[in-house]
């Protein structure tokens, strides 16, 4: 019962933070808008026993991404109506028929495969020797994930030297 | 009241994947569009997170690790493209964003 009532509380929140993210008209209302959502999305992962990425979500996400957009906001220093100028050719109505479009097909999905009731079989249990959830996604990354993991840091470094190559002013 | 399902979890990550679509199509400031954007990522994510809840296996945990790490490479390099654009055109709205050089 508890948790019913908590999973409609989180997802009434997430779904109400993320209409105020798009259609909010202050750029700074809408990132704080998104740094709530992202920390109600945490919550869910504590309540579905992902504690390590609910605290990488808080860390990463509500901590350095939106950081990241809030000194970019600083930085373009808009004056006037970001969104003044409209370009006659585009169709919002056509946007929002293809998003709802998008929802049906995620439906659809959704009722086809219920109905089927196809439960995947289970891969073979692990044996970790560790416990806690931490514990065991470490020992994942680090044994059969070890060489994405590596191409990820990788990414992540290629990332980083191609944001200030670009943010840089021209010389 | 119904006990909270997987699909429960799914219907809420579709839900909020729609928002980011629709996000993406109606908007004109780019930045925002990069925050439906991260929507968008997020609901993947408690979809992955939700069905390896499901299945009890990590594997799915894991891979959300990694859309996290590419989604922060993502902002990075996006953002960066946005400030070189309009530090040449002083705008954020996409439907001025219409010339490859200038």
């Amino acid at each position: 019962m508890a948790e019913t009532i908590g999973f409609y509380t989180l997802s009434v929140l997430i779904l109400g933070l993320a209409v105020l993210v798009v259609t909010a008209k202050n750029t700074v209302h809408s990132i704080l808008f998104l740094v709530m959502n992202f920390l109600c999305v945490a919550v869910v992962y504590v309540v579905l026993q992902a504690e390590f990425l609910a605290v990488i979500q808080v860390l990463v996400y509500a901590g350095g991404i939106v950081v990241l957009y809030l000194i970019v906001v600083m930085l373009v220093n808009l004056k006037g109506e970001a969104e003044a100028h409209q370009d006659p050719r585009r169709l919002s109505v056509i946007g929002l028929a293809l998003a709802g479009a998008v929802l049906l097909e995620l439906a659809g999905i959704l009722v086809y495969s219920s109905g089927s009731d196809a439960t995947v079989p289970s891969s073979e249990a692990v044996a970790f020797p560790v416990q806690g959830n931490v514990e065991e996604l470490g020992w994942l990354l680090y044994t059969d994930y070890l060489i994405p993991f590596e191409v990820a840091s990788v990414l992540l470094l290629v990332a980083m030297i191609g944001a200030i190559l670009l943010a840089r002013r021209e010389v | 009241m119904m006990e909270i399902t997987t699909v429960h979890y799914t219907v809420l990550s579709a839900a909020l994947f729609s928002i980011g679509v629709i996000g993406v199509l109606v908007r004109r400031n780019i930045i925002i569009i990069f925050m439906a954007i991260e929507l968008m990522l997020n609901a993947v994510n408690i979809n992955l997170v939700a069905h390896a809840h499901r299945l009890e296996n990590l594997v799915g945990e894991v891979f959300v690790v990694f859309v996290i790490a590419v989604a922060a490479a993502e902002a990075a390099v996006g953002l960066g493209i946005i400030l070189a654009f309009f530090r040449n055109k002083e705008t954020v709205n996409i439907d001025e964003m219409n010339v490859m050089r200038w």
